[in-house]
């Protein structure tokens, strides 16, 4: 085990249905440690139903310097969005 | 004092001096998410206390309330049991020590969710929840810290050596359990040192820990004789009410 324990990503779901929401990060020496740190320091006022951690250097996220190229094609392309469609009297849970 | 008064301050003397014990952590922990994990298992604890000893206070009709019990007793009217008046030391001895609890109470909770007395038993239901994960943890480190490295090694059998012999007094019976036993109302504790030592030799394996010879056992808690180190905690909490009477936030 090297000194420092590596960095945890912490997700937390509120309720059941809901997805799981990214809520901070923490040290610890594995997962099942990373586990129970989340529990005492993100759930402590009754947040959550359910926990996920992933090893921070296991995410792969885009770059910061390329989000040019990433994100700003769709930003003139208004069209992707549904206020285009007009929605039929009487249809819910849109 | 009634017996079923002196039983139930045990179970909260033990939650409120092991609590205090935790809390002194904070700030001290090896690791930012060890200093919340421990102050979550101190005022898990601070709040089993407060049921107990409001119950006591009830049982007893004097008007004593739960803060009357914790700050305004001296050491020889503490019945909790030895082990958890023991100094924090390194984080070895606190694990080890909450580890000896936690296994313990959590047998405890389990024989007095049966208790004839509902309020008893609603506690022990109460407790068993917050026990279960505070054994859960205490376990895990007492794994980690036993089957890691050579230091962590070390300092985790020195702590089982230098701590089993306050654990006999857990199992250790009197006149009190004897009536409670009786009436329905408690346990026979020498009933839970089977269980205890299975678990507790399971887990030594698992930590590769030596489980230390039989030897004297220390005993008197329950009976109010204390440490010397229970007098400086107790110093410490008290001050501040002892102080200033009727001080509130």
């Amino acid at each position: 085990m090297s000194r420092d324990w590596p960095l945890w990503e912490i997700f937390v779901r509120s309720e059941n249905g809901l997805a799981h929401k990214h809520v901070g990060s923490l040290h610890a020496a594995d997962a099942q440690m990373a586990l129970q740190n989340a529990r005492d320091l993100y759930t402590r006022r009754n947040e959550g139903v359910s926990i996920w951690v992933v090893k921070s250097s296991d995410i792969t996220a885009t770059d910061p310097a390329e989000s040019d190229a990433f994100f700003e094609p769709s930003e003139d392309k208004t069209y992707r969005h549904a206020t285009f469609y007009r929605v039929p009297d009487g249809v819910k849970h849109l | 004092m009634s017996g079923r008064i002196s039983y139930v301050l045990r179970f909260g003397d033990n939650a409120l001096v092991l609590a205090q014990r935790s809390a002194a952590w904070v700030a001290h922990a090896p690791i930012m998410e060890e200093d919340v994990a421990l102050a979550n298992v101190a005022l898990d604890l601070f709040g089993q206390a407060k049921l107990w000893l409001e119950y006591a206070g009830e049982l007893e009709g004097l008007g004593r309330d739960a803060d009357a019990f914790a700050f305004h007793r001296d050491a020889a009217a503490f019945s909790n049991v030895l082990l958890v008046e023991q100094p924090n030391g390194n984080f070895a001895d606190t694990i080890v020590r909450g580890y000896f609890y936690d296994l313990w109470a959590s047998l405890a909770w389990e024989e007095l969710t049966r208790s004839r007395d509902e309020r008893i038993a609603a506690i022990a239901a109460k407790s068993a929840k917050e026990t279960a994960y505070h054994l859960r943890r205490s376990h895990d480190w007492l794994v980690r810290l036993g089957d890691g490295t050579e230091c962590s090694r070390e300092r985790a059998q020195h702590a089982v050596d230098r701590l089993w012999r306050y654990t006999g007094e857990l199992f250790l019976g009197d006149e009190v359990d004897a009536a409670m036993m009786e009436a329905g109302i408690g346990f026979d504790p020498a009933s839970l040192r089977d269980p205890w030592l299975e678990r507790a030799d399971a887990a030594f394996a698992t930590a590769t820990l030596a489980r230390p010879a039989d030897g004297w056992m220390q005993r008197g808690g329950k009976q109010g004789r204390h440490s010397e180190a229970l007098g400086y905690m107790l110093a410490e909490m008290q001050v501040l009410p002892r102080s200033y009477a009727g001080a509130t936030w």
